[in-house]
């Protein structure tokens, strides 16, 4: 069968499973389960009733059970186990990791990232929201500005191996040494900065998504409050920082924490730059490095990971959920 | 405490002219109210009094200061805005005190000026809240209060009430008028609703399509409009008008049944022309010449919707114990030197 029926049966099959699944099972409940006669048609009707939001709960309770509930409590279950799987070795996995050089360096260049590529993110998009807002060619500049939030993590890789490259007729940063007369360096093995140029990526790629969500949020501001404190003798810097950026900070603390649970996710960079050599680890990249070598130690990583990111989850949906009312 | 001159006022945007060469005079301390339909230009203008927009000619001056480049905070005017523009993170007392700030005042004056403000406006027990937390009419008065804090030369207001429910609006008109009785500064006050014009303004400027049609005290506006739109615009229920044409020295109203002489320079015979009347100047006699069409009884007075033989629409205000029901036939009569003419070509006022 080729790929193309395939897919037209799946959509077909899938598409009609939930709309026959969500008419069958509200008709099982109004017909069999609690018909609207007999004894206590009124009590029957309300129960029903009840029931129905369940109904339309279940298949993405199940689907979210085996997805995510079931992977977590099978992936911590798997952490308490040895390299093979068949030993049970307790909190095992977890004491060595911490004793292992290469993950607390992972934690601390984490920590780096954590700490710069959200900040950067934002900042600047931020600033290309404010700076593109009322000009001619703003949104040229803006959609640009956007375009690598469309390329993969690994494609951007490449494009800046080239930039970073050890060359000076194909890296940038050696061409510009060039120029002055300076010897080519690799930058991705200067001990420490290897890491912030490894970051320099992420932050291209995520200015765009800040840019777009930030500069939605600007335009919301009404434009009002702004005239007022212009009469009320505000400069163009007092107007941005006291006026436009309070009344978006709700906007802001959902764009930094989304972007902060992102660069605990994100391992393909420093993967596809320098595998984690020259000191640039990070707990992502760390867990893939152990993967299917040594699963136990690779799923401790996982849920420590998860355990960090879980608080700044909490506090964006929470952030979100505010900006909603 | 300064008055404010515009000469030769225009403003365009582009190749298009919204504002045509305004002059105005307003005094020191007046409530000058510029009234007009929407898009007459009047809140234009207003901004760029304010200096939110620019002026591309002539030139304004407050008090001897000629302000037509100045920068809006230099210019020693406050603004309230029709949505109180207030800035929602901060309590009311930092609103208030805002402008203060960043002129650089001492904390200890500023605290000063807005407690004087927030005791005006009876504001006090609010200053530590944020306007999301107050109500519309709460809200106003602190966009107010902003306003006052910086003890500007000219206060502009741009329709400030037109966000508020009917009966807060009366309350604020009034507390607006007090406010002016009070502090005395000078006031430009932007408004659409002309029972607001009239109430509060010592000057109304009536606009047209960035042009002024007239100028004046409000009861001089109403008693002797200088063309049809400001007889129109001014009172309420508008002014009615019946088309008529000149028959030598009189007056032939088709809508009326009769030719009417009046005390006025009567233009060639043949001229087309339209008599102004207002409700309150027509009485109902017997007669069958009109039908009554509707009645709106609003206790002290009525009004009786008429239509003329000719089908033309007329309000007629009544009062008395005496009135008319849907349908009655009636007749009309006024006294001639109550009625105004005007020129149906040019508009202008016959006099």
């Amino acid at each position: 069968m080729s790929p193309l029926i395939q897919g037209v049966l799946t959509i077909i099959i899938g598409v009609g499973g939930c709309i026959g699944y969500f008419f069958a099972s509200n008709l099982i409940l109004d017909k069999v389960i609690f018909p609207p006669k007999g004894d206590n048609p009124g009590r029957n009707i309300n129960r029903a009733n009840m029931v129905r939001p369940w109904l339309f709960l279940l298949p993405a309770i199940l689907a979210l059970g085996l997805y995510l509930v079931y992977p977590v409590i099978g992936s911590f279950w798997r952490s308490l186990f040895n390299r093979a799987g068949d030993e049970f070795i307790g909190f095992g996995n977890y004491i060595t990791m911490f004793g292992d050089d290469q993950f607390r360096i992972s934690l601390f260049n984490n920590f780096l990232w954590v700490l710069v590529v959200p900040a950067a993110a934002t900042f600047f998009g931020l600033l290309v929201a404010q700076l593109t807002d009322r000009m001619k060619w703003g949104n040229i500049a803006k959609s640009l500005i956007f375009m690598p939030m469309a390329i993969s993590f690994v494609g951007a890789s490449l494009i800046w191996k080239f930039v970073y490259a050890n060359n000076p007729d194909i890296g940038m940063i050696n061409a510009v040494r060039d120029v002055f007369g300076l010897a080519p360096v690799d930058v991705l093995q200067l001990p420490f900065w290897n890491n912030f140029f490894l970051m320099v990526i992420l932050i291209w790629i995520q200015t765009g998504f800040a840019m777009v969500i930030l500069s939605a949020a600007l335009r919301g501001i009404p434009e009002e409050t702004v005239e007022a404190a212009i009469i009320d003798g505000a400069n163009p810097f007092q107007i941005f920082f006291k006026i436009k950026v309070p009344q978006i900070m709700g906007t802001i603390v959902v764009v930094w924490t989304t972007i902060t649970i992102l660069v605990l996710k994100v391992f393909d960079i420093v993967y596809t730059m320098t595998g984690g050599n020259f000191g640039t680890e990070i707990l992502p990249s760390y867990m893939m490095s152990y993967m299917f070598r040594d699963d136990g130690r690779a799923t401790a990583v996982a849920f420590v990971i998860m355990l960090i990111v879980l608080p700044v989850m909490i506090w964006n949906i929470a952030q979100a959920r505010k900006e909603m009312r | 405490m300064t008055g404010v001159t515009l000469s030769n006022v225009i403003k365009r945007y582009g190749e298009t002219q919204v504002i045509h060469g305004i002059d105005l005079q307003i005094e020191d301390s007046e409530f000058c109210v510029f009234v007009g339909p929407s898009g007459c230009g009047k809140s234009t203008l207003l901004r760029m009094v304010a200096g939110l927009e620019e002026t591309t000619e002539g030139q304004i001056n407050i008090g001897p200061r000629d302000v037509t480049r100045l920068d809006p905070s230099d210019r020693g005017v406050a603004m309230v805005f029709q949505t109180y523009a207030l800035y929602p993170h901060m309590s009311v007392a930092e609103n208030m005190g805002f402008g203060l700030k960043m002129n650089g005042h001492p904390k200890a004056e500023i605290d000063q000026k807005v407690a004087a403000a927030s005791k005006v406006l009876k504001l006090d027990d609010y200053l530590k809240r944020k306007p999301k937390a107050l109500s519309g009419g709460q809200r106003q008065r602190v966009a107010i209060g902003r306003a006052i804090v910086r003890g500007p030369e000219v206060f502009l207001f741009d329709e400030p009430l037109s966000n508020l429910d009917a009966e807060l609006r009366v309350e604020m008109r009034v507390e607006i008028a007090r406010l002016h009785q009070e502090i005395g500064a000078t006031m430009i006050y932007v408004t659409h609703d002309q029972v607001e014009a009239m109430t509060l303004a010592d000057k109304i400027v009536v606009l047209r399509a960035g042009r002024i049609e007239q100028v004046g005290a409000p009861m001089d506006l109403y008693r002797n409009p200088d063309n049809r739109f400001v007889a129109g615009f001014i009172g309420s229920p508008a002014m009615n008008f019946l088309d008529g044409q000149i028959t030598a020295g009189d007056v032939e109203v088709p809508g009326l049944k009769e030719t009417v002489k009046l005390p006025v320079t009567i233009p060639s015979p043949g001229t087309q022309v339209q008599i102004g009347l207002r409700p309150e100047h027509l009485v109902m006699t017997k007669g069958d010449t009109h039908r009554v069409e509707l009645t709106e009884a609003l206790g002290g007075v009525s009004y009786a919707y008429l239509v003329t033989p000719t089908g033309e629409k007329i309000i007629v205000e009544e009062r008395g114990d005496e009135r008319s029901k849907i349908g009655d036939m009636v007749g009309l009569s006024f006294e001639t030197d109550r009625a105004m003419l005007f020129d149906t070509q040019t508009e202008a006022r016959i006099r």
